[in-house]
């Protein structure tokens, strides 16, 4: 009886220590071409691409079922790092998904506002603070300029901003692709 | 070591697997995923493979497991547990690492793996190796031939499903009533190799 308890833990445990050790040696982080191509993508969740958000878009580019070139906010910009990325040719932005615009963010007209929560259930990354009947501020290091709220607002209180450049967020600008360089 | 006999007997263990005992149609074993993923000829190829890896993988580590654990300490009567812990262990160490080595084939295996634990053909061929008293490399080809002809019964069941989707059968026998009748004439086909080998 004791024997029998023995050799059955004894050998659960050898069991065990295989299989744990095997699952760090054998370690896979998920699906490696899904993760890269949403690494790309802007992440506002604008579902302009017609998916939900960016991370379904990417799962559908990895499965080959979607272009790459329905991104509105990434632009082109995205559009030629993912074409580098599975080594396919860029293509022309979809028109039908959205036009590439400069970066923007919400703004509400604290003054307007009447508190009817419909911008909060529309903003698809949760940067809208506030409760019913209560004044709505939008926190905009979270807002990622998607328009989405624009629509539901009943009393048209919401502005897209662009984005002030300031030391902090200014950035090189990206080179032309017309111009070529001059003949030396 | 091996010689004509030896090379016979393994011979004669596949061919008698594979068609004359075969595990699905004549011993009525793993009749579920007989049944669950045979609607599609690419999954049941896909499970086909999968449960033939590891059902020669498990008749092995269960032979193994046998000889040099249970029978030195006289423990016959755990064969049953002990087999159950061996086969989910060696399901679940296959799929670890078929998903590190090949993210293609475990694409094409990957649900069917987990299954695998609950086929009762792969606990079948490790109890049967005992009861025949099999040794290493008869145990090994035992397991493999059983799983080669799952997969060929499950393949060929496939086809003939695919073909029975559109074929015009009376309502009340669409679906799986169908099917079933199906691996009942096709379980008697196979009946038929009866008597061909005496093992």
């Amino acid at each position: 009886m004791i024997t029998a308890l023995i050799i059955l833990a004894i050998l659960a445990g050898v069991f065990g220590l295989i299989l744990g050790y095997s699952a760090i040696r054998f370690k896979v982080e998920g699906d490696p071409i899904v993760d890269q191509i949403d690494a790309l993508l802007p992440q506002t969740q604008c579902g302009q691409c017609t998916y939900p958000g960016c991370r379904p878009y990417a799962t559908a580019i990895a499965n080959g079922e979607a272009p790459i070139n329905q991104c509105p906010p990434g632009g082109e910009t995205t559009i030629l790092q993912l074409a580098d990325l599975l080594g396919v040719e860029p293509l022309e932005l979809n028109p039908e998904n959205g036009e590439e615009a400069i970066t923007t963010v919400a703004v509400i007209d604290e003054e307007n506002c009447i508190g009817c929560t419909l911008c909060i259930q529309a903003c698809p990354v949760d940067a809208i603070l506030g409760a019913a009947k209560q004044m709505h501020t939008i926190i905009a290091d979270e807002c990622t300029g998607c328009d989405l709220c624009l629509p539901p607002c009943p009393v048209d209180c919401i502005e897209m901003v662009p984005i002030k450049t300031e030391t902090t967020n200014w950035k090189w600008s990206l080179p032309d692709s017309t111009h070529t360089a001059p003949k030396a | 070591m091996t010689n004509i006999n030896d090379m016979t007997e393994f011979a004669l263990i596949l061919l008698s697997t594979i068609l004359v005992n075969n595990f699905v149609l004549v011993k009525f074993l793993g009749l579920c995923p007989f049944m669950g993923v045979s609607r599609k000829l690419e999954t049941a190829i896909g499970m086909g493979m999968a449960t033939a890896f590891v059902l020669t993988l498990s008749s092995v580590c269960s032979y193994l497991v046998n000889e040099y654990l249970l029978i030195p300490f006289g423990l016959e009567y755990l064969r049953t547990i002990m087999f159950i812990l061996v086969i989910a262990v060696v399901v679940q160490f296959t799929e670890m690492v078929v998903h590190k080595t090949s993210p293609v084939l475990y694409n094409v295996l990957g649900i069917f793996l987990p299954l695998i634990t609950t086929n009762c053909a792969v606990l079948g061929v490790a109890l049967l190796n005992v009861q025949e008293q099999h040794g290493f490399l008869q145990s090994a080809f035992y397991g493999f031939g059983a799983s080669v002809g799952f997969t060929l019964v499950l393949v060929l069941f496939a086809a003939m499903r695919e073909r029975l989707e559109v074929a015009d059968v009376p309502v009340i026998f669409k679906g799986n009533a169908i099917a079933l009748i199906t691996a009942g004439i096709m379980s008697l086909a196979f009946m038929g190799f009866a008597g061909l080998i005496k093992l």
